[in-house]
């Protein structure tokens, strides 16, 4: 997908202040040498097995396939791994990489605390210290994941400036990190930002399509028709569309939040409301007004509360590679308490925005085709934020 | 010579920042001519943006007042044309690519020549990026102000080959805001600068006192200052022309008296 280094298409790049410039080529290249190091790709290999519990399992979701009478559906389940996501992955490599680089310590944004709680915890099993900045709106809904960093040594940042959200965590992380960079890696939960994290996040998430496809190719000897992910910055979508870009049989389907509504100013959709714009490091399309401000974004879910998205996502919409679809908070909500009841399985409010997208569409599918949700997380966390939807008060 | 140049011409200048807006339009076309009476040489004008990742809570909190307000780059451009008609102090826009991509980069660049700007700071664009704004600023006559930070250093040369206007130094690591010493070796990275270019070199960053102000004019060929303005103006208001003049005018000699070290 990259033309030339760093850029997809026209998105891309490395929109960041001088004084950052020498941080990030300095990630940029040790991530180009390590990259080729066997000794670094068989370390991270050993972690995701023995630590994280991949290979994630590919689970035939029988009853939710006889409900809906369409589609033979599967699951993938980033749920299972430890800390409860996808993002795991992307953080043990970006973890041995800061320990690898001689970093002492890491720094993250997170919005729903998944990012930050599996940052957390991969400093504390390589030892460095590790502070992770958070929208005050977001440690006020994510108190458990709060308490759980802090249990895993990391100190946690409640950022106030803006809407004290996901976007605002991100300036402030870049902000602490141009203020002390030597012995600093910033460790991006997304592939957004300036170029190289898009490709790294990237690269230490598409193992969640490679185990699709191959999984896939035991449990029935052929490719999905169609992958579905829910997209905020875009890493379980991404890590899980690009081993199949070039499967042009197999459809890319992200699901975007769209909060209220997409024409309610409350939501979250990029591709559906925003437009091209440079922001936190990388040309993309954001959700912005006519003079650039960017907007202020809602979800139901602090995960996709993002008013962006990475550029590669970007790319593949405007090429129509992949298509991206918006889904409401009370789609969202519905499919969480569904998937629930029907497989047992509570998702995390983000992965619910693809599973409510799978239910309106398995239908439209032939029986003998497949569609493969990827469910990027467990839902423990949202169980008392969908209680207040609800109306039912319950305290965490 | 262009206006920029004046300002460095036989002396160090002294270099005020405002966030345009800041209470509201009014207040900031006013302070402009009466910044530029008490001395300032040249004076930025900052396009508010949502989230100024350069910036620290002072000039943070200045432009979410300005949003709030109402202000809209337009609004700006239609400020710095009136006033325009009154100084000839040059104007710099400083602001983040969002708002000048959004804009329309080219029709950005025009508007800023039409209403008498003279240069541009786009903190989020470095060196490896610049060509997406450059070459609307040749073509429009606007020179493009590069930076270079405590960590550029052979990043230097490279920069300071290519930059126009003046160059911006960035006194310390992190964003604006007021700091009790700066700990950088400035003039370390000033003759670093002068070996490959004769352009000015202003200090810029964490610039306060009276003293700071002397102590990086004294090694450089300026001081920029804009939390320590920025937060009068959020102290006094509507009320901020005469302590923000006062201060210019202390800052001012400051930067005057380097000179003559």
């Amino acid at each position: 997908m990259e033309a030339k280094k760093g850029k997809y298409g026209l998105y891309g790049g490395q929109y960041i202040p001088e004084t950052l410039v020498p941080a990030v080529q300095e990630v940029e290249q040790a991530y180009d040498a390590y990259k080729k190091d066997p000794a670094f790709q068989s370390e991270l290999r050993q972690l995701m097995e023995n630590y994280a519990g991949r290979p994630s399992l590919l689970y035939y979701a029988e009853k939710m396939t006889k409900d809906l009478g369409g589609a033979k559906i599967y699951l993938k389940r980033e749920d299972l791994n430890h800390t409860g996501s996808h993002k795991i992955n992307n953080v043990l490599g970006q973890v041995l990489l800061a320990k690898k680089m001689g970093k002492k310590r890491v720094i993250a944004e997170t919005g729903a605390g998944q990012h930050g709680v599996a940052t957390a915890t991969a400093a504390a099993l390589m030892g460095l210290e590790c502070e992770i900045f958070m929208g005050k709106e977001d440690t006020d809904r994510q108190v458990l994941n709060c308490y759980r960093m802090e249990l895993l040594g990391a100190k946690v940042h409640p950022v106030t400036s803006g809407t004290m959200t996901l976007k605002d965590a991100v300036n402030e992380t870049m902000r602490e990190w141009a203020s002390r960079m030597e012995d600093t890696l910033y460790v991006l939960g997304s592939v957004m930002g300036p170029h190289p994290f898009p490709m790294i996040v990237r690269d230490f998430q598409k193992i969640i399509g490679q185990e699709i496809k191959e999984q896939l190719m035991q449990m029935e000897g052929r490719l999905p028709d169609a992958v579905i992910a829910c997209v905020g910055g875009g890493s379980n979508a991404m890590g899980s569309f690009y081993e199949f870009i070039p499967d042009t049989s197999v459809r890319l389907i992200g699901c975007e939040a769209a909060g209220l509504g997409v024409d309610n100013p409350k939501n979250a959709a990029t591709i559906a409301n925003g437009s091209i714009g440079i922001f936190h490091g990388m040309k993309s399309l954001f959700c912005q007004d006519e003079y650039g401000q960017i907007a202020p974004v809602y979800s139901i879910s602090a995960g996709l509360d993002y008013p962006g998205i990475g550029p590669e996502h970007a790319r593949l919409n405007e090429l129509g590679r992949a298509q991206y679809v918006p889904v409401t908070d009370a789609e969202a909500v519905e499919a969480f308490e569904y998937l629930s009841r029907t497989e047992g399985i509570i998702p995390a409010i983000e992965s619910a925005h693809a599973v409510a997208y799978a239910k309106k569409a398995a239908p439209e599918f032939d029986k003998n085709q497949i569609l493969v949700v990827t469910i990027s997380g467990r839902g423990d966390k949202d169980v008392a934020a969908i209680a207040r939807y609800r109306g039912v008060e319950i305290f965490d | 010579m262009t206006r920029i140049s004046k300002a460095f011409q036989n002396k160090k200048a002294f270099i005020a920042f405002v966030t345009g807006g800041d209470p509201d339009i009014e207040t900031t076309e006013a302070l402009i001519p009466q910044m530029a009476a008490a001395g300032a040489d040249l004076i930025e004008i900052g396009i508010p943006f949502s989230d100024p990742i350069a910036e620290g809570v002072v000039i943070q909190a200045a432009d979410e007042r300005a949003l709030k307000a109402g202000v809209t780059t337009d609004k700006l451009f239609d400020m710095v044309k009136r006033v325009r008609g009154t100084v000839d102090v040059p104007l710099v826009f400083m602001t983040y690519m969002n708002p000048v991509y959004t804009y329309g980069t080219d029709r950005f660049v025009k508007r800023c020549a039409e209403c008498g700007i003279d240069g541009i700071i786009v903190p989020d664009v470095p060196f490896e990026e610049k060509e997406e704004i450059s070459g609307a600023c040749v073509a429009s006559g606007i020179e493009l102000i590069s930076m270079i930070a405590p960590t550029s250093n052979e990043r230097i040369e490279m920069i300071a080959g290519q930059a126009k206007g003046f160059l911006y130094c960035v006194s310390s690591l992190g964003v604006t805001g007021i700091r009790s010493s700066i700990t950088t070796n400035i003039k370390e990275m000033i003759d670093h600068v002068k070996k490959v270019s004769d352009i000015p070199c202003a200090v810029g960053f964490g610039i306060a006192t009276p003293q700071q102000a002397q102590e990086m004019a004294a090694v450089s060929d300026g001081a920029i200052v804009g939390s320590a303005i920025v937060k009068l103006i959020a102290q006094n208001g509507r009320n901020c022309i005469e302590p923000v003049c006062q201060y210019v005018r202390e800052m001012k000699a400051a930067v005057v008296s380097a000179s003559c070290v």
